[in-house]
């Protein structure tokens, strides 16, 4: 694809400058969590950026540029260097994947150059092969349940429901249904949690986190038993992208379904996504 | 001296001649241009001018000016014709509607019109606060601006406990502060968006649908629902014209019935960028009424935007664990759809199907833990959920087919304590529909459970749909029985009287006096006890007003024995003039339609008894403290009551009745001139019987009736209505051949004259009172031309006497008003002197006949004509000094 536009320069003057260039660069940043390496190594340690793309061209050779307001059309074709694959913007939090274009002109020693930056966005193209639906069903009792410490104290529930795919298409909702068929304590909310599990591989080994990126709340308060409730979740765009696995770091995504009893038990349900866009 | 004149000849002389016209040209509003003047005009001599009539007619017409080719007439007529087209145009385009029934009629009851309804009715006394977190917040998208600002934090109090008794103190908002907020908060909302902080925007309407979350004052919260979605409209609103405007192209916006292909690509970011956002908002309250709010704007994404969008949102809500937040959720939902889109049935009933299944949960653990806490029995619990219930069913049913009726119905039977239900299904349901199955529903309102719903709140609405439609004709009686069967044991007043209201209509309706009868007999005895009457004035007086609209015989309606004994009832004094008021209003117009029937009521004595009680209740309530306007009403109510009144041929009766009127009616003025005038228009009446000539026993009844004006005018306050009066009564006297009455009269006029002040108040405001007066004198000297002469009194005795008053009478300096007087004093002498009078009264010998054109007469009216005269020369030098 090609990435195509405009410079605009005003000045009230004519304006002497020694050339103009875009430069187009495309790097992923990633960064250790405190959490998994301490303090000072991931302070220190941060692993340097992997540049996906990296191209300069001249627009303008030096010169004057007339008064007023001058328009400079242009266009980048988005062109990978061997096999690199160009990955889509994202912004996590230990994993960020960003793409800048910036436009120098510079000028003559006594002038200082000038820069202007702009993030450009970069969906990848829908994957060719077919996506599978994998609907999940899921049942959550008091039996299901791991980590929990006295087993005895929990109230006794059975909330059943279902996704209806787990391999999701990024433009369109996650969606299911949950069904609270008894519950002995009261419902206090039900919500959906969407983690990113970000993780960076590198000499030293590699680090894993899992943040929340948005908590949707699909039920408030005790919510009438045996009526099926929606599970309905857009996903945030720039905060998500197609599921990726790459030698030096991964993104993935889970999603969390949290119920809330009014005696603060808190019981999670995780079931792994991965995401495309087709 | 004064030319002699015939004057029969003259008036031959002056009439206009007749001109032929053309029928078909004949219109009285045609501008009169071509009756040309046909007057001769006389030639004047001396001072006489006084019959010169119309004197010319081809001056501008005011009324041709108006009509001048364009008569407002043709004007409408040729407006009518568009008219006719719109109309077929109209049924085109309802045709049209039919198709896509895409449109709301205007049979369709306003959310506006429910507003204040609820507004009204669900209100508290107790503490309301406002939880309002603007600052940070957890939904990541949400938080790209700035936080509000600090004034906003400050006012409303931020607070995550209320348990502390510091912060508590702050928030104890009263109901009236707690709208005030919500309408700052509004008008924050508008204030964010016009200054361009669109995050900001988002985030008050977020906080405000957060409101609707919580629960605390559950008595309150239909009036929080109605001003927080009062809240969401507007920025519904907002978001809609903002992408609307964005679509403006050269100039051209976006026709009413855009399809998305004509949005630009900068409007549909926009609007997708919106709906990501709400999607973000983690609480699920919040996101649903944000996104139902601006509901409309999927418009500009996709066409089936709005369909698949309804039946996500109907669906979202079965996650409001609360039964009573959820079915307002619900109901705002309805609403936005019934806006947006109205032909999408589906998710109405879906929405409605829903609330059924979660009904179960109104009796379920957590509810009712949270009624004892906060002190809230169940029936008050259940009556919150009408407007929302009534509100659904109400956008079902509108337009719905009868088979879809008649399942909602059975759907609704098929539950447990099914009152809540059935109130809504009888308030929101056609009204043909309910009266048609009246028994089915007595029947099912019998069978509820007692605990739950209020029963009379049943009642009451079975009763308004009975007021407006009609049940089947062998039911009526039934219904009525069955239904004040549980009426009449209702123990709490308020109750009862609510529903009696109601019903009462229904049995004036049908029934006859008999049955009205025994209700009204019903009502005073639950209302008596401990003056419970007292607390529902309002009640009582709709009951007065219904059963005065169906029975407006009135012979028939006093004839109800219990009538009288309702109006006991009514022991406030201002309550109690009201309802006096409606009646007697009732009363004069059914009496004018009854004129034509029979006159026969208006003599029957126990009505005109009623009504004089009626009557003097309103008479009484004027006191000093009673505002102008509110006598004038009265008066006139009281006046139409006595102009009513009448016994046909029964003169002497009507004479009596109107003096028990006078004196009952002393302290309003302007119904003793009307007294005043019925009574001489007895009198004349009378002549008119006896034909100019009366008998000895007519004689001394016109003798009475004078005398009945001559003692009523001083009581009078206004000075020229008594002049007036007094020269109306003498001429009434004087045609009924009571000389020393009229003398008596006419004297007392002239001996009123010096009394009259500079200024008079006409209307509120003080106007001179010399126009008035030139009014007067002119009428009274006409009038004295053929007073004769007393027989003990000098010649022109009364002449003599206002003319000195009129001497005497301190006029306007530099005013004219004087010698205009005398000029039109020398008409009079003029006229006096000639042989025979221009007019005269019948079987009264003027003084033409009592002189016979005697020389010591004439020399008399000489003399005065000197006098006369000397004084306007006098005026007239002045007036040259001056020049």
């Amino acid at each position: 694809e090609v990435l195509s536009g405009v410079v605009v320069i005003t000045s009230k003057d004519t304006v002497q400058h020694q050339g103009i260039s875009l430069t187009m660069e495309g790097s992923v940043n990633l960064q250790l969590s405190a959490k998994s390496v301490g303090v000072f190594e991931a302070f220190y340690n941060s692993v340097k950026p992997i540049q996906i793309i990296n191209s300069t061209i001249e627009m303008v050779k030096p010169g004057k540029l007339p008064s007023g307001k001058t328009e400079i059309p242009f266009e980048f074709p988005l062109h990978m260097k061997g096999n690199k694959v160009l990955y889509e913007t994202y912004h996590g939090v230990f994993v960020n994947i960003q793409y800048t274009l910036r436009c120098d002109m510079r000028r003559s020693l006594l002038a200082k150059d000038l820069t202007k930056t702009c993030e450009f966005i970069v969906h990848s193209l829908s994957q060719k092969e077919k996506l599978m639906p994998s609907p999940v069903d899921f049942t959550i009792t008091p039996e299901t349940l791991q980590n929990v410490k006295e087993r005895a104290s929990l109230p006794k529930f059975l909330i059943r429901g279902h996704l209806s795919s787990t391999n999701c298409i990024i433009t369109q909702p996650l969606t299911g249904e949950l069904v609270v068929e008894n519950a002995e304590a009261a419902v206090k909310s039900i919500e959906l949690q969407l983690v990113r599990v970000e993780t960076c591989g590198c000499a030293e080994g590699y680090a894993r986190d899992a943040t929340e990126i948005q908590n949707i709340q699909i039920a408030d308060g005790d919510v009438c038993r045996g009526l099926p409730i929606p599970i309905y979740m857009v996903f945030p765009r720039l905060f998500t992208c197609p599921t990726l696995e790459t030698t030096n770091f991964k993104v993935e995504f889970e999603v969390n379904i949290v119920v809330l009893l009014h005696d603060d038990h808190l019981i999670t349900e995780n079931f792994p996504l991965k995401l495309c866009r087709m | 001296h004064a030319r002699s004149r015939n004057y029969v000849s003259e008036s031959e002389v002056c009439k206009l001649e007749p001109v032929p016209l053309d029928f078909g040209d004949y219109h009285p509003l045609k501008p009169i241009t071509v009756t040309e003047s046909k007057t001769k005009k006389m030639n004047r001599k001396g001072s006489t001018s006084s019959t010169s009539s119309s004197s010319s007619s081809s001056m501008m017409d005011p009324l041709s000016s108006v009509l001048d080719g364009t008569d407002p007439l043709s004007l409408f007529a040729a407006a009518a014709d568009p008219v006719t087209t719109t109309a077929t145009m109209d049924s085109t385009r309802k045709k049209r509607d039919k198709d896509d029934s895409s449109a709301v009629g205007n049979d369709f009851e306003p959310w506006s019109s429910k507003r204040g309804e609820i507004l009204a009715r669900y209100t508290t006394t107790e503490k309301l606060s406002i939880n309002l977190y603007m600052g940070s917040e957890k939904g990541k998208a949400t938080t790209t601006g700035s936080a509000v600002s600090d004034k906003v934090r400050t006012r409303l109090e931020e607070l995550d406990d209320l348990e502390e008794g510091s912060q508590k103190e702050l928030l104890n908002l009263t109901q009236q502060d707690y709208m005030n907020r919500i309408e700052e908060l509004n008008q924050s909302l508008k204030d964010a968006w016009s200054s361009d902080q669109k995050v900001k925007a988002l985030k008050i309407v977020i906080q405000c649908s957060k409101l609707l979350s919580d629960t605390t004052v559950i008595q309150f919260y239909p009036s929080k629902f109605v001003l927080i979605t009062d809240i969401l409209d507007t920025f519904g609103k907002l978001v809609y014209e903002r992408i609307l405007s964005m679509c403006v192209e050269n100039r051209v916006s976006l026709p009413d019935n855009f399809s998305p292909e004509c949005v630009n690509d900068t409007a549909k970011e926009t609007c997708l960028n919106w709906f990501f956002k709400i999607a973000s908002i983690r609480e699920l309250i919040p996101r649903f009424y944000v996104e139902a709010a601006i509901l409309k704007c999927n418009k500009f994404l996709s066409k089936t935007g709005i369909s698949e969008c309804l039946p996500r949102l109907t669906s979202m809500i079965r996650g409001i664990g609360d039964p009573l937040v959820a079915v307002y959720a619900r109901a705002y939902l309805c609403r936005v759809g019934m806006e947006v889109a109205p032909q999408l049935k589906e998710s109405l009933n879906k929405n409605f199907f829903d609330f059924l299944l979660t009904f179960k949960q109104i009796h379920g653990d957590t509810v009712q833990n949270q009624l004892v806490v906060q002190c809230v029995e169940i029936p008050l619990y259940l009556t919150l959920y009408s407007p929302a219930i009534d509100w659904i069913l109400q956008c079902i049913a509108y337009r719905a087919p009868e088979v879809l009726l008649t399942e909602m119905m059975e759907r609704c039977k098929k539950l447990g304590n099914n009152a809540l239900l059935l109130n809504s299904v009888m308030s929101a349901f056609r009204a043909e529909f309910i009266a048609a199955r009246s028994m089915d529903f007595i029947g099912m309102i019998k069978e509820c459970d007692e605990s739950g719903f209020p029963k009379h709140l049943l009642f009451r609405s079975l009763g308004l749909n009975l007021a407006l439609a009609d049940p089947p004709e062998n039911d009526r009686l039934q219904i009525l029985n069955e239904a004040w069967k549980v009426i009449t044991k209702l123990k709490n007043p308020q109750d009862y009287i609510n529903c009696a209201e109601v019903w009462v209509e229904y049995t004036c309706r049908h029934f006859t006096k008999r049955e009205v009868n025994t209700v009204l007999a019903d009502v005073i005895k639950h209302m008596t006890p401990d003056r419970a009457f007292e607390d529902a004035y309002p009640q009582l007086q709709s009951i007065i007003q219904k059963v005065i609209t169906y029975i407006y015989d009135f012979s028939l309606l006093f004839s109800v024995e219990k009538f009288l004994p309702f109006l006991d009832m009514f022991q406030k004094e201002s309550v109690r003039v009201e309802v006096c008021k409606c009646i007697m209003e009732s009363f004069i117009k059914a009496g004018f339609s009854s004129l034509f029937l029979n006159q026969e009521s208006t003599k029957d004595p126990v009505i005109l008894n009623a009504l004089l009680h009626i009557c003097k209740t309103m008479h009484d309530s004027v006191n000093a403290l009673t505002l102008e306007d509110e006598k004038r009403m009265l008066a006139a109510l009281i006046n139409g009551f006595i102009k009513m009144v009448s016994f046909g041929r029964d003169f002497e009766q009507q004479l009596s009745f109107y003096v028990e009127a006078r004196s009952m009616f002393c302290n309003l003025e302007p119904v003793l001139v009307q007294l005043i005038h019925s009574v001489n228009q007895l009198a004349m009446e009378t002549r008119k019987v006896m034909k100019g000539n009366h008998s000895r026993k007519t004689a001394a009844f016109v003798r009475a009736c004078v005398a009945f004006c001559f003692i009523t005018i001083p009581s009078l306050s206004s000075i020229f209505s008594r002049l007036n009066l007094y020269l109306h009564s003498g001429q009434v006297a004087l045609a009924n051949q009571c000389l020393s009455q009229a003398d008596a009269f006419f004297k007392a006029a002239v001996s009123l004259v010096p009394d009259v002040p500079k200024m008079i108040s006409v209307d509120g405001k003080m106007r001179p009172s010399d126009a008035f007066l030139l009014e007067f004198l002119c009428n009274f000297f006409s009038t004295l031309l053929v007073v004769p002469d007393h027989p003990e009194q000098g010649v022109l005795f009364l002449v003599r006497g206002l003319l000195n008053v009129i001497q005497d009478y301190t006029w306007e300096d530099n005013s004219d008003d004087k010698v205009r007087i005398y000029t039109n004093v020398l008409h009079l002498l003029s006229a006096m002197t000639q042989e025979a009078y221009i007019y005269h009264v019948d079987k009264v010998d003027s003084n033409d006949t009592l002189y016979g054109g005697d020389s010591k007469f004439l020399a008399e009216i000489n003399k005065l004509c000197e006098t006369v005269i000397a004084q306007i020369l006098d005026h007239l030098k002045t007036l040259g000094k001056e020049e």
